[in-house]
């Protein structure tokens, strides 16, 4: 078990495993990774490679979707 | 003697190499509920829709987003980049919607201004570049001028967007002569986006020649969303027949319908 680190998602800080992927974030949020675009430190995260991109304390994460708009 | 039955048969709307039957497009913003969305949409018989990108609200991750409600087998999705200001915005924005994984195809918004969300139109034009350069299908969100909309086509737009009047407004169709000027001297695509307020706006924003509309408020606004997206279906059928048609030359002096000869003595 890793120490715990801080990441922002979102906007919001939060605890995560030390060695979580982007991945485990998802799935510790409930997220279908099908429907979530990520973004890490202004970098798109591309699905297939969700599973084996490591979370590093201080990182910037922004998860989106789509929803209604004009 | 023989009749002719006349028939104007429409060809399909051709958009970045996709080809489409309905002229009208509408957005997904600002229904009452889904449900309400989703037959107003049906009803308007649009193909295309458009979507924005934004934060997934991590406290309400249980909702069903809003493709849930579309299906993107039978609807088009097309992303916007709504809300930014900056053309490094825009492109942010571009790049997360296209790794959604539905289409290249961005409707391309770069803001200038607040309160009346007129584009930024060198920030429109710079964003452009650089996502056509990406492989991006440009349609640019942009104001009724000739020699932006020219500019957006040489920079490798799809489609260009003028406005009928600012977003959300639903003043109409402001300046008939501009938009008429930029479908006449461009080759691409030319969907007017903005301001269409009712069905009469949709009609004569058709009737001047242009390749679609696009709309969100007048619908989502209506008291009734779905029996006005009925109203537009048939007002962009309407406004787009009787260009095609021709109409008939104005003139102010009056000319009888009837026979001035053979009156009564």
């Amino acid at each position: 078990m890793n120490e715990a680190m801080t990441v922002t998602v979102n906007g919001e800080e939060r605890q995560v495993d030390g060695s979580s992927t982007v991945l485990d974030l998802l799935h510790s949020l409930a997220l279908d990774p099908r429907t979530v675009v990520v973004e890490v430190n202004r970098e798109i995260v591309r699905r297939p490679t969700l599973g084996n991109t490591p979370l590093r304390e201080g990182d910037q994460i922004e998860l989106v979707h789509f929803v209604g708009g004009g | 003697m023989a009749t002719t039955v006349e028939k104007l048969v429409d060809s399909a709307l051709s958009l970045g190499g996709r080809e489409f039957r309905s002229r009208l497009m509408v957005g997904t913003g600002k229904y009452r509920d889904n449900s309400t969305m989703v037959e107003a949409i049906a009803a308007s018989g649009a193909e295309i829709v458009t979507v924005a990108v934004r934060r997934i609200d991590l406290d309400r991750t249980k909702e069903e987003g809003i493709l849930h409600h579309l299906d993107p087998k039978r609807f088009f999705l097309l992303a916007n980049t709504a809300g930014c200001y900056s053309a490094e915005d825009a492109i942010r924005y571009a790049r997360l919607a296209r790794e959604a994984g539905f289409n290249e195809f961005i409707k391309l918004e770069v803001i200038g201004d607040e309160e009346t969300l007129l584009p930024d139109v060198a920030g429109l034009l710079e964003a452009t570049r650089t996502l056509v350069a990406e492989g991006f299908k440009v349609m640019a969100y942009t104001n009724d001028d000739l020699v932006t909309a020219i500019k957006l086509e040489q920079a490798g737009c799809s489609a260009v967007m003028p406005l009928a009047s600012p977003i959300g407004s639903g003043l109409g169709l402001i300046n008939p002569y501009n938009i008429r000027l930029i479908k006449r001297r461009l080759s691409v695509p030319v969907v007017v986006d903005a301001g269409v307020g009712t069905a009469s706006d949709a009609c004569i924003t058709m009737e001047q020649g242009v390749d679609g509309i696009l709309m969100n408020t007048a619908l989502a606004a209506a008291e009734h969303p779905v029996a006005m997206g009925r109203a537009m279906k048939r007002a962009v059928e309407a406004g787009r027949l009787a260009y095609l048609a021709g109409r008939m030359p104005q003139r102010e002096i009056a000319l009888p319908s009837s026979p001035t000869t053979g009156m009564l003595g």
